[in-house]
């Protein structure tokens, strides 16, 4: 096999050769100055032709891949990127255009003849300052449309909105509730314990905890309709949560808490009638290098159709401090269980 | 401004053997009186110097440059090998490859490429090609070659930095080379090598040993890049020849003159982010480490910031970019200019643009972590720096599209490289407009966008203007021409392939494909782009092959290609092309050329030629530029 391939390799190398050999030969019995005006003007139609099947191809190629897009924003907030970055791929398609079409279409137009003058034009100012400011003045209001989503999108979360913690190692997701109380209770990375405590709840010094529902399996329940809270956060390596279908994304630092919301505006029921794929299921891609598991680091998304649904689903959920803690007499943790505790003067310690 | 250097005397070598200057030798008669007295002493004159010092520690700046680029040269094939061996993966999850087998042993049993070295693979590819090719040999081929010749000067500042410059590369190389081949794997955590992942041992197999080397082999990497760096500059700065004002300049000079700035301002920065990486991972400080638990254990670490890294990485890491596109930039320009016959347009408005470009590289570095988490208002400053960056590079894309207009467009080899270079700049340079944006990049960020942006803007570009500047200058390297049948199909595979692979690579990042994925198979939202991968690792293969004709093209011309019997092949006003076909160390014979006007005099002579070479003086009436 592998000597197949030498020898393919080998006969390459004698062709490409071959080809220079004979192409020098050529222009020898043609005459140099022959050869080099006809290869000009040869050239010059390919460019032109370059950008004639390039334009087509690149539009045929646009239309064919549509229904492999992604579908309409699921969040309120993904629909102003949505029209945003339509109006960016206008804008630049615009330019995109023209200046491709100017630099074929001069190469071509101006290509080299016998009669040709070249236009001796060292420098126009006015011209230089016309095209400063041109893309200055549309680089600006591409920095205030841009710098209105950015500050709407990284805006303080609304106090309603459902407040959730997202937490990547290496390579899952796992996804905490809070119960009853509405509050997520301190985390300690020493208290980690892959065998009953994942996230490393400290259940002593913070009974909020002891409500909270640990999801192992990457799935991130919320409701269509209501602001969604990401708290985010890493056990091990930087991860990150990719919601392409809300157009969000953030890291997940180890160390460090980082956060977004939004506003989910269309069921995954719904998105399935959409999609017309019965399979259609929201994704959680990680979205930053964290090791050899990376690409497999998988989550999903259920969005709820309403409140009442998603209660339903929480009623089902046993908090995690039960499953591990509670029925077990060597229990390190303190025994009164899943009482719900709402003390504001801790409400502060997540951060 | 100008400087005459005539009396620069060329003795480096004598650093090297202890006092002999045998080296010397080679300089011209007029250079010879300098050294009268060392040839009275060892009454032996006229000798070539010995091979060792000629073509292995050799400190003439064109030699230097030789080096360079065939090492650059090596790397980029290993390099794009590498592609092309995940480009097998992704193009096709679910076969095997014996090749891969073949190539790569254990890491691809049966055929099979396992993820650890997937990663290891697209690593490697980065930053072979981001430092090892287009940095060190781009501006390593292109600053020592054309510096001193285009400002006439017959060598660097220091001709024996110049070579260390070279072996300290050399150097890396090895290492780089090395960690290869170790058993862990070499490292895998991207090009950017981002900690946790990179300073943990635990958390990666290319975290290991791997990483250590990768490591070493930068930090001699970035000493080398220093002192190539200082030596440009300091010898734009020091050694231009009587007449050559900075104004007269060639715009490649201007260019490997802001390169090399950057490079000096930047490199140390990340040298001491990796110093700190080196701490943490070897003497248990946590300096980017914080709260982590891995491999079933809680580390000690607590107060550190992986950010901190991102921060030191990236304040290189962006400028770099620049570093790579500004001698394409540079040599672009001037072939645009010499193959329409006629002037660039609005020099000053380039020289601007690149001033531009160089400080604003600097204050655009946090656009690569908006999505990191920081403040929105800090990420709000680095959207209006990243846009400010469009409006010079906008200025040189219309200045060379007036620079054609109304041309005499002559479509030699390195002509089309030009064209492709400007087309490659402006489609990889209006995405930039998207991911700069961070209300559009939260969305784009580390997606199939990004890879297609960079490729197309700082790769594929960046290669196009390093193809025109081999094929244009290398009448002047090897006193021979490359075939040229062989360059146009070089061309258009490379130009056409290239669209090819990366153009549906954006459709894929709009639909959120993320970048550094092993295998998409397992994912309801990207599976759809089975068949689009294939044929993207098709164009890719075809498109590597494309490049073998290039380097056989290269080497036989080398030996065998057309000798050159013009001094000046293209009809170009730049000082290189008054030296002789074939130029010794000293660069000119007799005395340096003074020069009397600027670079860019394409109009007609008075005498039938249609450009005017920078060392003819003015004519009677005429207006100094």
């Amino acid at each position: 096999m592998s000597f197949i391939i030498f020898a393919l390799v080998a006969l390459f190398f004698v062709i490409i050769y071959q080809i220079a050999k004979a192409s020098e030969y050529a222009t020898t019995l043609r005459g140099e100055d022959k050869v080099r005006a006809s290869t000009n003007k040869l050239m010059a139609w390919l460019l032109l032709a370059f950008l004639v099947l390039g334009m087509y191809a690149a539009w045929h190629f646009h239309e064919s891949i549509l229904d492999k897009m992604l579908p309409v924003s699921a969040s309120a907030e993904g629909r102003e990127y949505d029209s945003m970055f339509k109006a960016t791929i206008i804008l630049t398609g615009i330019v995109f255009f023209i200046t491709q079409t100017l630099l074929f279409w001069f190469a071509f137009r101006y290509q080299s003849t016998e009669k040709r003058k070249p236009y001796f034009y060292p420098h126009n100012n006015k011209l230089e300052l016309l095209w400063t400011t041109i893309p200055a003045i549309v680089m600006a209001v591409l920095v205030m449309v841009g710098l209105k989503n950015w500050f709407l999108m990284t805006s303080p979360a609304p106090a309603s909105a459902q407040v959730v913690e997202i937490v990547g190692k290496q390579f899952n997701w796992l996804i905490r509730y809070p119960g009853a109380d509405g509050e997520l209770g301190r985390r300690n990375f020493r208290l980690i314990n892959d065998a009953n405590n994942v996230l490393g709840l400290d259940y002593k010094g913070d009974p909020r905890n002891l409500d909270d529902v640990v999801n192992q399996s990457g799935e991130l329940h919320i409701v269509k309709g209501r602001p969604v809270k990401l708290i985010i956060g890493s056990r091990d390596v930087i991860h990150d949560v990719g919601l392409p279908h809300f157009r969000y994304k953030m890291d997940a630092v180890p160390g460090i808490t980082t956060t977004i919301w939004f506003t989910p505006t269309v069921s995954t029921e719904e998105m399935k009638k959409i999609t017309k794929n019965p399979n259609f299921v929201y994704e959680i891609s990680c979205d930053q290098l964290c090791g050899k598991g990376h690409y497999s680091m998988r989550g999903t998304v259920i969005v709820h159709d309403t409140q009442e649904e998603f209660n339903e689903w929480m009623r089902k959920q046993t908090p995690d401090y039960v499953t591990n803690f509670a029925n077990k007499p060597a229990s390190p943790a303190p025994a009164n269980q899943a009482a719900p505790v709402t003390d504001s003067a801790k409400k502060t310690a997540m951060k | 401004m100008s400087t005459q250097n005539e009396h620069i005397v060329i003795d480096g070598p004598n650093l090297v053997h202890g006092g002999t200057s045998e080296v010397d030798h080679n300089v011209h008669p007029n250079d010879r009186d300098r050294h009268g007295a060392d040839d009275a002493l060892h009454g032996h004159a006229h000798h070539e110097p010995h091979f060792i010092f000629k073509y292995i520690f050799s400190q003439d700046h064109k030699y230097i440059a030789k080096q360079f680029l065939i090492t650059g040269m090596v790397w980029a094939i290993i390099g794009a090998l590498m592609s092309v061996f995940f480009r097998l993966q992704l193009g096709w999850p679910d076969k095997n490859f014996a090749i891969l087998e073949t190539f790569l042993g254990h890491w691809a049993k049966g055929g099979k490429l396992s993820p650890e070295f997937y990663y290891a693979l697209v690593t490697m590819h980065g930053t072979i090609l981001i430092f090892f090719v287009l940095t060190a040999g781009l501006s390593g081929t292109f600053a020592n070659f054309l510096i001193p010749l285009q400002v006439g000067a017959r060598d660097m500042a220091s001709p024996f930095m110049n070579m260390l410059s070279y072996w300290f590369f050399f150097t890396a190389s090895v290492v780089m080379f090395c960690s290869l081949f170790v058993q862990t794997g070499p490292a895998s955590g991207g090009w950017t090598s981002y900690p946790p992942l990179s300073a943990i041992r635990e958390a990666s197999l290319g975290s290991g040993t791997g990483m250590d080397l990768w490591l070493i082999a930068m930090a001699l990497f970035v000493v080398s890049t220093l002192l190539g760096g200082l030596n440009y500059v300091s010898t734009v700065l020091n050694m231009r020849t009587k007449g050559m004002s900075m104004t007269r300049l060639p715009l490649t000079v201007w260019a490997l003159f802001f390169t090399a700035i950057i490079g000096i301002l930047s490199f140390p920065v990340l040298l001491s982010g990796f110093v700190l990486l080196i701490f943490d991972r070897n003497f248990g400080t946590s300096f980017y480490l914080s709260e982590i638990f891995i491999n079933g254990r809680a580390l000690p670490h607590v107060g550190g910031s992986p950010i901190l890294y991102q921060h030191l990485f990236w304040f290189l890491g962006h400028p770099e970019v620049y570093i790579i596109m500004l001698p394409g930039m540079g040599i672009a320009s001037e072939i645009l200019s010499t193959n329409s016959r006629k002037p660039i347009f609005g020099y000053f408005a380039m020289v601007i643009s690149l001033v531009g470009i160089t400080v604003l590289s600097f204050l655009v570095w946090a656009h690569h972590m908006f999505v990191s988490g920081m403040s929105p208002f800090l990420g709000s400053i680095f959207v209006l720096m990243t846009l400010l960056i469009a409006v010079p590079s906008a200025v040189k894309t219309f200045n060379w599209l007036t620079t054609i207009w109304r041309g005499k467009l002559r479509f030699n080899v390195p002509m089309m490289f030009a064209i492709g270079f400007v087309s490659m700049f402006i489609s990889g340079g209006l995405t930039g407009i998207f991911l700069g944006n961070s209300a559009l990049d939260i969305h784009l960020h580390d997606t199939y966008f990004v890879i297609a942006h960079f490729h197309l803007v700082m790769g594929v570009s960046a290669f196009m203007g390093m193809f025109a500047g081999i094929y244009h200058w290398f009448p002047k390297m090897f006193g021979r021409q490359m075939n040229n049948t062989l360059g146009y199909i070089h061309f258009w595979l490379t130009f056409i392939g290239a669209y090819l692979i990366f153009w549906p690579m954006h459709y894929e990042g709009i639909a959120g494909m993320p970048r550094r994925y092993f295998d998409y198979s397992a994912w309801e939202s990207f599976k759809q782009f089975e068949s689009l991968n294939s044929f993207i690792s098709i164009c890719a293969i075809v498109t590597f092959f494309a490049q073998l004709i290039f380097l056989v093209n290269f080497f036989a011309s080398i030996w065998k290609g057309k000798k050159v019997t013009d001094p000046n092949p293209w009809g170009s006003t730049t000082l290189e092309w008054t030296t002789p076909i074939k130029p010794g160390h000293g660069n000119w014979p007799g005395e340096i050329p003074t020069v009397y006007r600027w670079a860019y005099d394409y109009k007609d002579d008075g005498n039938g030629n249609d450009f005017v070479p920078q060392n003819v003086p003015l004519r009677e009436g005429e207006e100094a530029h």
